[in-house]
């Protein structure tokens, strides 16, 4: 056998890139199981469609880009972009809706940008903003009652309908998001008043959300769980929900003019956020400190674009409004190197 | 032993698998004398040592036979006794497989030893001599690095506060430390007691990493009972790089080695365990470094064991003792699998910081799984343990933003490993950084070079620029002094103008000549045409306007003929005068420097005759073949100085005959 001559190091750790993919996909489960739980298959259907969107999208560009296609299908990062954008839209947005967005992800996000780790925005968050802003009807009008307040549960078949024929069966099982109804009632309304409606688990003040707070928490543990596992590190999540919670504290400590802070970090796409969006490695900022900033603005810009905006949920604008400046926070966070003093910051001096 | 001793640990750093159970479960045996040595002149940082032998020569087990270039350099020995079959370029232990300069050495099996004397007790020997018998035994750090010992422990003396013997070991696979400590534990601890004799440090730590406890307790034994406390066994937390002596220090000092600095610039410094050990071997028992242990292992060896090694004994010969099957060796490295490197000549020679020798089969090192997309996941940023960005480094390194590599530091990478690792995506990190470390480097020292030409071609510029300068002031000078001269000379002759007259006059005559003939030839025409009887009087009359014009012309020129013609006459009596009066003084003037001037020729004439006679008498004395060239050569110059002097008289002659 010839020998091999090669450069250090010779030994490497089994823990591949499709693995973290793997894992992150694993992570989500509970989640996504909540959600169907919750609110019936639609989800599911929303994966299928997205996924098998973007796995079709990611294999033609591969094709066109001349590149061994199965090799970069299976470093399921295509996949993953698809099950973030399908969790995130509403579980009975009509199918063209999804694959218009899914496509947009792949093609447009990724890959006009040169692909996997050349992407400046998060792939999925693109698509997610580009359906938002054309189709605010559909992205809105998309989600269904928790189970618990409805009379039957929606079966698979049912489901299947709304998404791909008729939107008539859709005003039965439609409701606001519990956010949505907050911010708008909350200008007219005292919180008790709001809390009458039964989206908010009756009237006993805790303001819980049906369903919404088991989401959160799925995510939360699928989250804590990467984090265990070193897939990512800390810094994004927790300064993302700290920053969130300063600001409605701040802000919200008011609910009859205010949503409140249980409400920002449970009933929206909070953790889904914190844990599975704004982690997207790609287009989040890379050095510790970085990371840190990057989380906490994207907190930030969630409460602002939420209590002052238009759009019933904020994280997809903040997510890809802090990903504008990851690459320059990037370059004022260097950590400080072994035997420095000073970290350097900032570009390099011109000579 | 080190309730009380307060550890520190390092950024980032993983856990491989250790693979060293293979090769600590048999003792360290002997590998014995194979057929050749090939003994590199460089096995240490520095300038390579020079050979003191030559081909044929005989040499006993431990003769020197390469010497130390300067101080940073090693001595080299002979390992065993035999005979120099070979010197020349062989292949060597070396990152990108090079050649470089060997001895080779036939043993002849006697194994016989020059005569070697110890130092007993070394407590009433000063510093300096022991230092002198660490570099005459061309000892070098022997963990890897190859760096010279004496230099190391001479540049810091006086001013240590803490010596570290590295035991730390923390590479996989590598376990010629750990048998060491367990097998000459007292020697190891009598060569540190050498180094803290030269040092006279305040702490000396020994720090061991957790995973070698039979190591620990062979240490603490003898220590125990040596009744040694001076020196502190520290166990450190296994976890790699704890051996890269930057992470040694910090995990027992909690400092940090400064940038592009030394450990010494903190009071610390750091020794290997197998340097320790021979130290002891070169101070007590006089002996040079001519062996050392190292690790045969890898799944393709049988035996995985540590090996008493001759420098220069060529793996090959490691991999037949050990029955190693070559067959099914994919990868051989020396060093360990994080840092060490590949060979691919099984020739290639065991030297003084070999410490292990990885014979692995496909299955164990399998070849390197296809690059994937950086995704800046920041894996390598938490393994990094010098604190810097894997990833960001990678991605300026791949684009070649040499400027933004630097920014980050990238000359504080240490080449551990780590970040390559744990990347996910199979990206070869380090090779990336070598390969910005070496532009980098390039990079410098074209700069350097263009600095230097640039500063050579302004300088050379400037130096033009000057001599220009004064060039011109010179030719200005002399234009000036001409200028002055020519001003004086007419000032003495005034009626220098005295040809322009003369000019104007011959002008105006022809001008005249021109009018008379054109008014005849005009007569000439008119004639002929009465004569003819033409009756186109307009014509005629045509005629008689060019004639009139004529006339006029010619009267014009007869008369500006006429008023030129007077001054002249006064210019000429001036000019006749001032001849007169210039005849008396000008003349003198000139007809001395031409006396002057043929004066010089003469006398040139009289060194050139002068130069023929002596090449004349040369030639004759020695009798050579040219004296009929010579003789018409001194001829022809004797004629020539009859002539200058013939030229001089006359001038003389008619100069005073003119007085």
């Amino acid at each position: 056998m010839k020998l091999l001559n090669i450069s250090s190091p010779h030994t490497t750790r089994a823990l591949s890139t499709s693995h973290v993919m793997l894992w992150v996909l694993a992570a989500m489960t509970p989640g996504i199981i909540a959600l169907t739980y919750f609110f019936g298959p639609g989800h599911l259907i929303q994966i299928a469609i997205a996924a098998s969107t973007a796995l079709i999208c990611e294999a033609a560009v591969m094709k066109a880009r001349k590149r061994p296609i199965l090799f970069y299908l299976k470093d399921y990062s295509a996949l993953l972009t698809a099950v973030l954008l399908a969790v995130s839209l509403p579980p009975y947005a009509p199918y063209w809706v999804t694959i218009i967005a899914s496509a947009f992800s792949i093609v447009v996000a990724k890959h006009l940008y040169g692909g996997l780790g050349q992407n400046p925005f998060n792939p999925a968050m693109v698509g997610f903003a580009l359906v938002l802003i054309s189709f605010p009807v559909p992205m809105t009008t998309s989600w269904s009652a928790p189970a618990e307040l409805m009379t039957a549960s929606i079966s698979f078949a049912d489901a299947m309908q709304v998404i791909f024929s008729s939107r008539e069966t859709m005003d039965a099982i439609t409701a606001a998001t519990p956010l949505d109804e907050y911010k708008h009632q909350v200008a007219i309304a005292t919180a008790t008043e709001i809390y009458q409606n039964p989206l908010f688990k009756g009237t006993d003040q805790s303001s819980f959300v049906l369903g919404w707070e088991w989401v959160s928490a799925a995510f939360l543990l699928g989250g804590i769980f990467l984090i265990w596992k070193k897939i990512y590190t800390w810094h994004i999540p927790a300064s993302l929900l700290i920053a969130l919670t300063l600001c409605s504290l701040i802000f919200g400590w008011d609910t009859d003019s205010y949503v409140p802070t249980t409400m920002h970090l449970l009933a929206g796409a909070t953790m889904v956020g914190a844990f599975f969006i704004a982690t997207d490695p790609v287009s989040a900022s890379t050095t510790p400190l970085g990371k840190i900033i990057y989380g906490a603005g994207i907190g930030i810009f969630i409460f602002v674009i939420r209590t002052w905006g238009a759009y019933p949920d904020a994280v997809a604008f903040a997510v890809l409004l802090m990903n504008f400046a990851a690459p320059f926070i990037d370059q004022y966070t260097q950590p400080r190197t072994y035997g420095h003093n000073q970290p350097k910051r900032g570009l390099a001096a011109k000579k | 032993m080190n309730t009380q001793f307060q550890l520190h640990d390092f950024a980032g750093g993983i856990h491989p698998a250790q693979n060293k159970v293979q090769s600590t479960s048999s003792p360290i045996a002997d590998a014995g004398i194979p057929e050749i040595l090939i003994l590199p002149l460089s096995q240490h940082i520095g300038a390579q040592s020079i050979s003191l032998v030559n081909v044929g020569d005989t040499v006993l087990k431990g003769q020197l036979i390469a010497s130390s270039q300067g101080f940073v350099s090693a001595n080299l020995h002979a390992p065993t006794s035999g005979k120099i079959t070979a010197i020349g370029d062989m292949s060597i232990a070396h990152q990108s497989g090079l050649t470089g300069p060997c001895i080779q050495l036939t043993p002849d099996q006697q194994d016989t030893w020059v005569e070697c004397a110890g130092i007993q007790d070394y407590s009433n020997v000063s510093p300096d001599t022991l230092l002198h018998t660490i570099q005459q035994a061309g000892i070098v750090g022997m963990g890897g690095a190859g760096f010279p010992t004496h230099v190391k422990a001479s540049a810091a003396t006086g001013s240590i506060e803490t010596l570290i013997l590295n035991a730390a070991e923390c590479e996989p696979y590598i376990t010629a430390d750990d048998m060491l400590m367990q097998e000459h534990a007292i020697e190891v601890i009598s060569g540190i007691s050498i180094l803290a004799h030269i040092l006279k440090p305040k702490t000396i730590l020994f720090g061991i990493e957790d995973n070698k406890p039979k190591a620990i307790e062979a240490v603490n034994k003898a220590l125990s009972d040596l009744g040694n406390v001076a020196i502190k066994v520290i166990t450190i937390p296994t976890k790699y790089p704890s051996g890269g002596e930057k992470q040694l220090i910090q995990i027992l000092t909690g400092k940090e080695v400064p940038s592009g600095g030394y450990p010494s610039e903190l009071g610390i410094v750091c020794h290997n365990t197998g340097t320790a050990f021979a130290i002891h071997n070169a101070v007590i028992h006089g002996q040079p470094l001519i062996s050392r242990i190292t690790t045969l292992t890898g799944n393709a060896c049988p035996t995985p064991k540590n090996y008493h090694v001759l420098i220069g004994t060529p793996v090959e010969h490691l991999l037949k003792i050990s029955n190693t099957n070559i067959a099914n060796t994919s990868r051989l490295v020396m060093g360990g699998p994080m840092m060490g490197f590949t060979i691919d000549q099984i020739q290639t020679p065991i030297v003084k910081a070999s410490n292990c020798i990885i014979a692995a089969t496909q299955h164990e090192l399998p070849d390197p799984a296809m690059e994937q997309a950086c995704i800046r996941c920041g894996m390598c940023t938490e393994a990094c343990p010098a604190q810097l960005l894997p990833q960001q480094l990678y991605w300026f390194a791949k684009s070649s933003n040499l400027e933004q590599a630097e920014n980050h530091n990238i000359a504080d990478c240490i080449e551990c490993g780590a970040c390559s690792y744990v990347c996910p995506s199979n990206i070869p990190l380090v090779q990336y950084y070598r390969f910005a470390k070496g532009e980098i480097k390039q990079a410098h020292a074209d700069k350097l070079k263009s600095d230097r030409a640039k500063i050579r071609f302004e300088t050379r510029l400037a130096r033009q620029e000057r001599e220009q300068a004064e060039k011109e002031a010179k030719r200005a000078a002399r234009a000036d002094a001409a200028a002055k001269k020519q001003a004086e000379k007419k000032a003495m002759v005034p009626a220098s103008d005295q040809t322009t007259p003369t000019a104007d006059l011959e002008l105006l005559q022809k001008k005249f000549d021109a009018a008379k003939t054109a008014v005849t030839k005009t007569k000439e025409k008119i004639s002929v045409l009465q004569a003819a009887e033409q009756i186109d009087s307009s014509k005629i009359e045509l005629m008689e306007g060019a004639l009139e014009k004529a006339k006029a012309k010619m009267k014009d020129a007869a008369t500006a003929l006429a008023s030129g013609k007077k001054p002249q006459d006064a210019a000429n009596v001036k000019v006749a005068s001032s001849l007169l009066s210039a005849a008396v003084d000008i003349p003198n003037k000139s007809v001395a420097d031409e006396i002057e001037a043929l004066k010089q020729k003469v006398l040139a004439a009289q060194t050139r005759v002068d130069k023929a006679a002596e090449r004349y008498n040369m030639a004759k004395e020695q009798e050579l073949d040219t004296i009929v060239a010579f003789q018409t050569g001194l001829d022809k110059q004797q004629a020539k100085l009859v002539d200058a002097k013939q030229a001089l008289e006359e001038f003389t002659q008619q100069s005073e005959e003119a007085k």
